[in-house]
């Protein structure tokens, strides 16, 4: 296991910029536009890590999206990442079950690790690693077949089940656990994109935790539903939380106080503050922090 | 007249009209009252009267440069001695062609006969005094023109409202030349398709085993008529093309999955363009490659494998047919794969998949019907394509499906039925309209197919 | 964690799910490993594909731009160029001047008679020498009662012979030559008599009987009318069209019936065009067949929509705000396109007629259907008289039997192919040059 934090991943950036500014009237141009270093505040470790990040530096070619941020996701807790757009959380969720990978020219620096294993270490598998860490992503993406081989695709490429009757009950089941199961049950010959945007979303959903992760990574999973659809997908993040640890990139302040009980606050690819959920946002320590969460930038 | 002496007094007169008519608005804009404008700036009033000038001149021009000599040949016939005129259409256009040939000058072999000579005597009078009238008409319409709109300009005329709507039906015209160019198809194959059909059944025509237009040596033979049954002719057709399809769509498709898939953008931009001079490469080239170069390489690998390798087969065509179309396939793939959203990708790669398992299992499902439109593309271009068959292909219609053995194909025979001295009205001639309309109908229908599949394939992801 | 799930059943168990996956890896490692190794020899097919291509071609082609001479000595023999002692140009254009060379060629090889070997000695020089010596001595008179040593073009086979003996291969037993006419070429060679140069012919003739004498200026002439024909109907009524189609045309049924014919017209194979020109320009308008001007016109439909697709893309790539900002200050539709809109879509435009141009370059079938396939040796002078194209000489070389025509015509595509990657490059640069992001 690793050590608890201490004290080397301390500060880092330049002293005169006092974290400790909660109240502070102004803040100074650099501090907005991200160009000098904070240092993290608040707790970024974890009593029970499933995921510890260290250091996590990432590159698109010469720009650099995320910078040297430190954070662990807990087991069975739904962690949140909030920060203005283009402030590298989506970046970063995706670092953590490689989905960098895919994208040329990216580049991930860092100690990640996976219950204690490196997760960019060279004999890791990003194969097996992505049916330990699913995702879900901002817009439903069924793929073109039918909601029944939607839910079976995981399983099927993984080789899960070993016939009909398991493949049928690992789909079902899914179904089940996304809540989706009631509302297809009649429907499982018809193509995924014929359900409407929620249950897309939902059936994305059931598709991950066919696969049995143990983290599920979700990018904004709601910013395209509408309120109905989201509270839906709120209700069942709550649930899934019993067997999952969960990862949500939102937009919505709101929906992060609603589902999450912590929360990581991101500013121009750093992390600037994590925390308790409801500390973070009733009473936080960083001025950009308190500056974004009542609505004064963002 | 010469025509070029026409072409610079009408552009003469209309730029002389172009200045008048802005001359005139000039003048009005300085009558006016201070803080008033004219509608429209003096130039519109130009053009206007250009405008004028140049439109009924041009219809002119146009009328003599297409049925002017068609009028003037009209009535050298119409002067020839009975016994020429009432010789059969073929003849007759040879000794028109005599005719032409001794107007413009050339030295005659000699003997050509004086009813010749007087007729192109009488067609040079004949286009001179066109060309004459014509020069006068042009003259006449468009100083006309000119005066009239020039007259009609005043102070607050709406020259410019006018000179757009001219420009507006200009341009409806020129789009319009599209629906014309395919009326055009439609009418020149079929006039001569029905007359064909009139002499050899249509039923014996697509059903027919039997193709030997060549029979038909003399008019006055009996049985001249040949035997006009294009089964065998389809069937080289679509063995060809099958054989270029076979090689080009696995490859084709490969090509565009490891490109857009699995390269870097470096190796992306040398092979792209490496495609696509294969791509411009004139068919005729391919045409010489596969008759010249593939042919007797073929042929060489059969005798040494034991293998009687026809030196026109069907399989040295279809290749070469094939390398011709690869490129077309990966570039229609490569559109298609790009536009199946990456999120797509991105949702199978989550899940853990390798990417192969990606590409096969979501990507290719998605881009299914882009694909198979794209192969209809294919396919149809591959049906109509003439020059590397004509080279490499054979001319003898066979009832084979051995693709080493020489076959023909539709556009070989339009090709042979239609090059060299023509007899109009004889069956022969006709048949290469019968299978013009042919193929055109069936590559319509693929195209239409395709096209239509494609559309409705991007506005699924758009 | 993961043990206590609802369904209690191994599957949900995150070891055994681990376990699963992990067994299944290492068949579909080898599955994407041979999935990607198809990809790549695809490419790697497809690749050498192209080399082979150009190697064959540019092999068989590259000799045809040497050309040998031979050089004779020949005496202007007064006797024969003008007995009566006229030098009027139409005595002097009707001599006999093979007489000049076959007397040449027997003063250098005295020891050849009989009438066969002297046949064959005279054809060691092409049959256009003789053209040679009379435009020579109808420039200068003079000339007449002197002795000179001419070069004169060889004949196909001794240039075959001479081009494979001066690469340092076998020769003699490639060459169609008898043994006596080798040993007169050893001596020619040892004598310096014979020579390679680069074959201006091939650039500056037309087509011709004797492959030595032949060369692709008409033909290029006749392709060069054609596409000043082709390009100035259908680039103005491509831009037309465009222009109509993307700003002016209301969603109608005409409309929509335009856009279904000019996609489909794209894809109509081009002999079918030819079987239009044929029918339409030939034998309803009658006009000249295997002229320039039909073949342009027949080019001008085609090329068409491959102008009006590549013109509205070029078109829709103008952002909408420019035109907003043009009718927002006052202008009219019409000015606001040709003002604003044209300029900006004027590179893209002229990339897409540049392709067209270098597409029509290429085609052949339909030239063949409007007659353009005759033999032409006189280059045409104007978009009316007689013509070949380039790709039909092509057509027409590989068509024909002697070896001599097989280097040419390879040779004929090399410029072929100089043309088209000169536009395409062309088209190439403009592209990079103007385009725009916006």
């Amino acid at each position: 296991m690793l050590k608890p934090m201490d004290t080397q991943y301390g500060f880092i950036g330049n002293r005169s910029h006092d974290p400790y500014v909660a109240g502070r009237d102004t803040l100074s141009k650099e501090e907005q536009d991200g160009e000098c270093i904070f240092e993290t505040v608040g707790e970024v470790t974890s009593p029970d890590p499933i995921i510890s990040v260290r250091n996590c530096n990432v590159f698109y070619g010469d720009n650099q999206a995320i910078n040297n941020v430190t954070l662990d996701v807990g087991r069975n807790e739904v962690i949140s990442l909030i920060g203005p757009s283009g402030c590298g959380k989506s970046t970063f969720i995706r670092c953590l079950n490689r989905m960098n990978d895919t994208i040329e020219g990216a580049r991930v620096e860092g100690d990640i690790r996976l219950d204690g294993e490196p997760i960019y270490a060279k004999e890791v598998d990003p194969v097996l690693l992505r049916a330990r860490v699913g995702m879900v992503f901002q817009k439903p993406n069924p793929f073109p077949k039918s909601v029944y081989e939607n839910v079976a695709y995981g399983a099927r490429i993984h080789g899960l089940a070993r016939s009909r009757a398991e493949l049928d009950e690992i789909v079902f089941s899914s179904l089940e656990r996304a809540g989706l199961y009631a509302e297809v049950k009649s429907r499982m010959d018809e193509p995924g994109t014929s359900l409407s945007g929620g249950q897309q979303q939902r059936l994305c959903i059931a598709r991950t935790i066919a696969v049995n992760p143990e983290v599920i990574l979700m990018d904004e999973p709601c910013s395209a539903l509408d309120p109905i659809a989201t509270a839906k997908i709120e209700d069942l993040i709550e649930e899934l939380r019993q067997n999952f640890s969960i990862a949500i990139v939102t937009h919505s302040m709101q929906q992060a106080a609603r589902v999450s009980q912590r929360t990581a606050y991101f500013h121009m690819g750093q992390l600037v503050e994590v925390g308790a959920t409801d500390t973070v946002f009733t009473n936080p320590i960083h001025r950009l922090t308190e500056d974004y969460v009542t609505g004064r930038i963002g | 007249m010469r025509l070029s002496t026409i072409l610079l007094v009408y552009i003469a007169i209309l730029i002389i009209g172009y200045f008048a008519g802005r001359q005139k608005a000039i003048a009005y804009s300085h009558a006016l009252d201070a803080g008033r404008t004219m509608h429209s700036l003096p130039m519109y009033h130009g053009y206007y009267v250009l405008m004028w000038g140049a439109i009924p001149a041009i219809i002119a021009i146009l009328g003599y440069f297409f049925m002017g000599d068609g009028l003037v040949l009209d009535r050298v016939i119409a002067g020839l001695p009975d016994e020429v005129r009432s010789l059969p259409e073929s003849r007759l256009n040879l000794v028109l062609n005599d005719i032409r040939v001794v107007a413009a000058g050339a030295e005659t072999s000699g003997e050509s006969e004086a009813y010749i000579q007087s007729a192109a005597d009488s067609l040079n009078a004949g286009r001179e005094f066109l060309s004459l009238l014509l020069g006068l008409a042009v003259v006449a319409l468009s100083s006309t023109g000119c005066y009239l709109a020039w007259r009609n300009l005043s102070g607050d005329f709406r020259a410019r409202n006018r000179v757009e709507s001219a420009i507006q039906v200009l341009l409806v015209m020129a789009a319009s030349i599209a629906v014309l160019t395919t009326i055009g198809i439609v009418f020149s194959v079929l006039f001569e398709s029905i007359r064909f059909f009139q002499k050899v059944p249509l039923f014996d025509f697509l059903f027919g085993l039997n193709w030997s237009p060549q029979t038909a040596i003399r008019s006055d033979q009996v049985g001249s008529s040949g035997s006009f049954g294009a089964v065998p002719l389809f069937l080289g057709t679509l063995m060809i093309s099958g054989i270029a399809m076979i090689i080009a769509l696995p490859i084709g498709l490969m090509v565009a999955i490891y490109l857009s898939e699995y390269t870097t953008a470096r190796v992306r931009g040398v092979v792209k363009p490496l495609l696509e001079v294969l791509a411009g490469i004139p068919t005729v080239v391919y045409g010489y490659f596969a008759a010249l170069t593939v042919a007797p390489l073929l042929r060489d690998f059969g005798l040494s494998a034991g293998l009687q390798i026809s030196s026109e087969s069907a399989l040295g065509a279809g290749l070469v047919m094939g390398i011709m179309i690869l490129p077309f396939v990966s570039s229609i793939s490569d559109d298609v794969i790009n536009s199946v959203p990456q999120s797509m990708r991105d949702g199978s790669l989550g899940l853990g998949a390798t990417r192969s398992e990606t590409i096969r299992r979501v990507v290719l499902p998605a881009a299914l019907p882009g694909i198979v439109g794209g192969f209809l593309l294919a396919a149809s271009r591959a049906i109509g394509e003439t020059m590397i068959v004509v080279m490499a292909a054979g001319l003898a219609a066979k009832m084979t499906i051995n693709p080493l053995e020489a076959v023909t194909t539709v556009t070989v025979q339009i090709v042979t039925l239609l090059v060299g001295d023509q007899e109009f009205d004889s069956p022969k001639t006709l048949a290469a309209f019968g299978l013009g309309l042919t193929l055109f109908i069936v590559t319509l229908i693929l195209n239409i197919i395709a096209l239509h599949v494609v559309r409705k394939y991007r506005e699924q992801y758009d | 964690m993961s043990e206590e799930s609802p369904s209690n059943s191994a599957l949900r168990s995150s070891v055994e799910t681990r376990k699963r996956v992990e067994a299944s890896l290492g068949a579909r490692y080898r599955r994407e490993n041979r999935f990607r190794f198809f990809g790549l020899l695809a490419v790697l097919v497809s690749v050498s594909f192209v080399a082979f291509f150009f190697v064959s071609i540019i092999s068989q082609g590259y000799t045809a731009f040497t050309q040998t001479y031979i050089q004779v000595d020949v005496y202007f023999d007064p006797d024969v160029v003008s007995p009566d002692g006229s030098r009027a140009p139409d005595v002097l254009s009707q001599v006999n001047y093979s007489r000049l060379i076959k007397d040449g060629l027997g003063s250098m090889f005295p020891e050849v008679s009989g009438r066969k070997p002297k046949q064959l000695l005279n054809r060691l020089v092409s049959n256009g020498a003789i053209y040679e010596l009379r435009d020579r001595v109808m420039a200068e008179p003079d000339i007449i009662g002197s002795r000179e040593s001419l070069w004169f073009l060889a004949d196909d086979e001794i240039d075959a012979w001479f081009k494979q003996y001066s690469r340092g291969d076998d020769a003699d037993g490639a060459a169609r030559l008898g043994d006596a006419q080798i040993g007169w070429l050893r001596q020619l060679v040892a004598q310096g008599r014979l020579e390679q140069r680069f074959n201006t012919v091939f650039f500056t003739s037309g087509d011709s009987r004797d492959p030595e004498m032949a060369g692709i200026w008409a033909a290029a002439k006749g392709s060069f009318f054609m596409l000043v024909v082709c390009m100035s109907i259908a680039f103005p009524l491509g831009v037309a069209a465009s222009i109509y189609l993307e700003e002016f045309a209301p969603r109608n049924r005409w409309v929509d019936l335009i856009e279904v014919n000019i996609n489909n017209l794209a894809a109509v194979p081009s002999i079918v065009f030819g079987l239009l020109g044929l029918a339409v320009f030939i034998n309803f308008l009658s006009l000249p067949r295997s002229a320039p001007l039909v073949g342009g016109l027949v080019l001008a439909l085609m090329t068409l929509p491959t102008i009006i697709i590549a013109s509205r893309s070029a078109i829709t790539a103008v952002p909408p705000s420019i035109r907003e900002a043009a009718l927002g200050i006052g202008a009219s539709p019409v000015q606001a396109v040709v003002h604003h809109v044209l300029p900006l879509a004027m590179p893209g435009m002229l990339t897409g007629a540049i392709l067209g141009i270098a597409r029509a370059l290429g085609e052949t079938a339909p030239l063949l259907m409007i007659g353009m396939v005759a033999f032409i040796v006189e280059a045409p002078q104007t978009p009316l008289d007689p013509s070949s194209a380039l790709p039909v000489q092509i057509y027409l070389w590989a068509d024909s039997p002697e070896r001599a025509f097989a280097e040419r015509t390879a040779a004929a595509i090399m410029v072929l192919l100089a043309f088209l990657l000169v536009m395409n490059a062309t088209a190439v640069w403009l592209r990079s040059k103007y385009e725009r992001r916006w």
